[in-house]
């Protein structure tokens, strides 16, 4: 139970690697399962949020700020990045510059039966898309962000990392 | 309603060096009357996004003014981005619509409510700082100069004339433009921005 406790994935680990890869701004619409990151988001000086209405807005507010010089992450969940499929392909995919998203995996379970479609269209969304990602799970995973930058800017392409737990909160343990 | 070509005559003088960028039928008139191509940029490529995008670079670079040229048939795709800019506040940013009711590059169908719609009014009420609305020249042109000075966001509807192509996409003859990529990288070098 006590080393159960030490793996669940705490929205710190995540602000942390995203001061080390030099994330500005975070694009985002927050869900349920991301409510804890977005408070500690929101407490970084370093670091802007940018609350959209819709998902399809973050992937391009997202290359303006590259463009401009700024290194965004879009924080959005995956019934978001399904709707997103136009400015994923042309402000993301065909632009050339290095993207990470971080996709909350509603419905996606590793034990017993995925029932949720949201969770069942998920990578093979991903996979026409072309777009690799990388699957967290727990504290452990998180250093996968960092992996997820080195292959961006190696690629010059959109990279995803899949949060497959809820955030568990630091202000809520 | 007036023409998109006059519009941009008139705004011309004064754009001093603020980054401009242009979406839909009419915003194709620009690029024979700007004179500043270092500091025209594409950020087009997605259905109603470009204004999007524009709102991401006027974050990144709070100390240019950035003028976006929309669309009234872009804007109706993603009319949300209203109040992300407007929570935002970026004081940089001066959106202007050009409203001309149609969709002119598939033929001239209208847009939904295209003559009662008021996206002055929706912009005011989003939270943009400044709103403005213009349906002739010489108002525009008598206004301009307060528009270009006031702080941003600023909201300026147009009622443009419709330029409508009925050529089936095959037959039409279009001008040679500069792909997004290399609007990106004379922009970028002009400003000294490096990808991080």
């Amino acid at each position: 139970m006590v080393q159960q406790q030490a793996a669940l994935l705490k929205p710190e680990s995540l602000v942390a690697e995203f001061k080390k890869n030099g994330v500005t701004h975070i694009v985002t619409i927050p869900d349920s399962e991301t409510n804890y990151l977005y408070e500690l988001m929101k407490d970084q000086p370093w670091l802007d949020v940018i609350p959209s209405s819709r998902e399809g807005e973050t992937f391009a507010i997202a290359l303006g700020l590259i463009v401009g010089g700024k290194v965004p992450v879009c924080v959005i969940q995956n019934t978001g990045m399904m709707e997103s499929g136009d400015s994923i392909r042309g402000m993301a995919i065909d632009s050339g510059f290095p993207m990470v998203m971080l996709i909350g995996y509603r419905g996606w379970t590793r034990h017993g039966v995925i029932t949720d479609s949201a969770a069942r269209y998920t990578e093979t969304f991903l996979h026409a898309m072309g777009i690799n990602y990388y699957l967290l799970e727990t504290d452990d995973d998180a250093s996968r962000i960092s992996v997820a930058f080195e292959e961006a800017r190696a690629q010059k392409r959109p990279v995803a990392v899949l949060v497959g737990d809820e955030y568990h909160g630091f202000n809520r343990m | 309603m007036f023409d998109s070509e006059d519009m941009f005559r008139a705004f011309k003088p004064h754009r001093g060096k603020a980054i401009v960028l242009v979406t839909g039928t009419s915003g194709r008139d620009w690029r024979d009357i700007s004179d500043n191509e270092s500091r025209d940029l594409s950020l087009q490529g997605a259905m109603g996004q470009t204004n999007s995008a524009a709102l991401g670079f006027a974050l990144a670079q709070p100390n240019e003014k950035v003028v976006l040229f929309d669309s009234e048939g872009s804007l109706q795709m993603n009319m949300g981005i209203l109040g992300t800019i407007a929570g935002k506040k970026p004081k940089n940013f001066f959106h202007f619509l050009m409203d001309n009711e149609c969709y002119a590059t598939t033929g001239g169908q209208p847009v939904p409510n295209a003559s009662e719609i008021n996206y002055a009014g929706m912009a005011r009420e989003a939270g943009y700082a400044a709103t403005f609305q213009f349906d002739n020249l010489e108002e525009f042109q008598n206004n301009i100069e307060t528009i270009m000075k006031a702080e941003g966001p600023v909201f300026v509807a147009m009622k443009m004339i419709p330029k409508i192509e009925n050529e089936p996409i095959g037959r039409r003859v279009r001008k040679p433009q500069r792909s997004r990529a290399e609007t990106i990288k004379v922009m970028q070098a002009e400003l000294g921005i490096t990808v991080a």
